[in-house]
């Protein structure tokens, strides 16, 4: 029934799908490969982190610092854009370029909020005493949400780009094809949030210090 | 417990209307269902943080909200559920290797066990 239903509602990819050997457009195969790697870079980086949790020596501790109301104000910011960025990939696939590239901007906006975010939540625990090499829970942590940052940023620039490409009209006639590529790495952002909010935010660390 | 009723209640609804011939990706209006789901489940999560639940409790009931939400992105926002399956295999591929690969660290170093 799936199978039945891609090939009706697959009408971006199908100009692709006859010059491939696979029958599958090959830009969307491959990302779907590197959102599989993906998955085992940020997985190493939790792994890392759950790994030395609770190990850190001195201070400061997740619960000194942690400030959950305002970490779950910024997941909501980024789900909200998933929705924006999957309402921009239906407006393009129904050839509504003004509404998609309206959506796209949202999704850019709602992205760079959260990094905004993200800076001031740094900065913050920052002049708390939480620096990279304070201790292991800084260093893991950083790394951890920092690579994820960066990711947000790198798909805010393709959103950009993107709408930009497209009011200049240089992307293909195709536009939906583009928008579906970039909304699967911006979901991909999203649901990596999704674990790192409930596993290095939400699940409680055991005593400061303990192993 | 009413919630996740809701939130089955809302999928149902959404893959009869596909099998209805509606269309093999959800509407506009779904999405934004499948938006507002997400929404409660991450309330959820947030009031489950502040519950008083033991501290297993409190781990099994994030994996498993974090899961839902997780499966809700990949299957309905990325599409996973309507494409080629080829699609969803190269990625579970690489999911369950990752997970099965870093669950095997961090059991060696025993870290479920602190």
């Amino acid at each position: 029934m799936a199978d039945v239903i891609a090939d009706q509602h697959a009408p971006a990819a199908k100009a692709e799908e006859h010059a491939t050997t696979t029958g599958l457009p090959s830009t969307k195969l491959a990302m779907w490969i590197f959102l599989a790697s993906e998955c085992l870079l940020f997985g190493a980086l939790i792994t890392t982190y759950l790994l030395y949790r609770g190990a850190s020596k001195v201070g400061p501790y997740p619960n000194d610092v942690f400030d959950i109301p305002y970490t779950s104000v910024s997941s909501f910011v980024l789900l909200a854009s998933s929705l924006t960025m999957v309402l921009a990939v239906a407006a393009a696939q129904k050839a509504d370029l003004i509404r998609m590239r309206i959506w796209l901007l949202v999704t850019a906006l709602l992205g760079m909020t959260f990094v905004g975010g993200q800076v001031y939540e740094f900065t913050s625990f920052s002049n708390e005493g939480l620096k990279l090499g304070t201790n292991l829970f800084g260093t893991t942590f950083y790394v951890l949400t920092g690579f994820h940052g960066l990711h947000v940023t790198v798909g805010i620039i393709m959103l950009l780009t993107l709408t930009s490409f497209s009011q200049a009209g240089r992307l293909p006639d195709d536009q939906g094809f583009s928008v579906e590529m970039v909304g699967l790495y911006w979901h991909f952002v999203d649901i990596v949030w999704i674990v790192i909010f409930a596993v290095v935010y939400l699940i409680p660390t055991g005593p400061p210090g303990g192993k | 417990m009413a919630d996740v009723d809701h939130a089955q209640a809302e999928l149902q609804e959404i893959e009869a209307a596909q099998q209805d011939g509606h269309g093999g990706h959800p509407s506009v209006k779904q999405y934004i269902r499948i938006g507002l789901i997400l929404a409660v489940l991450t309330s959820m999560e947030v009031a489950a943080k502040y519950a008083n639940l033991g501290s297993a409790t409190l781990i099994v009931t994030l994996l498993a909200l974090a899961a839902i939400k997780f499966a809700l992105v990949v299957l309905y926002f990325m599409h996973l559920k309507f494409d080629d399956r080829r699609f969803a295999r190269f990625f579970l591929m690489g999911l369950a290797g990752a997970t099965t690969l870093f669950l095997i660290v961090l059991i060696t170093f025993k870290v479920f066990q602190r």
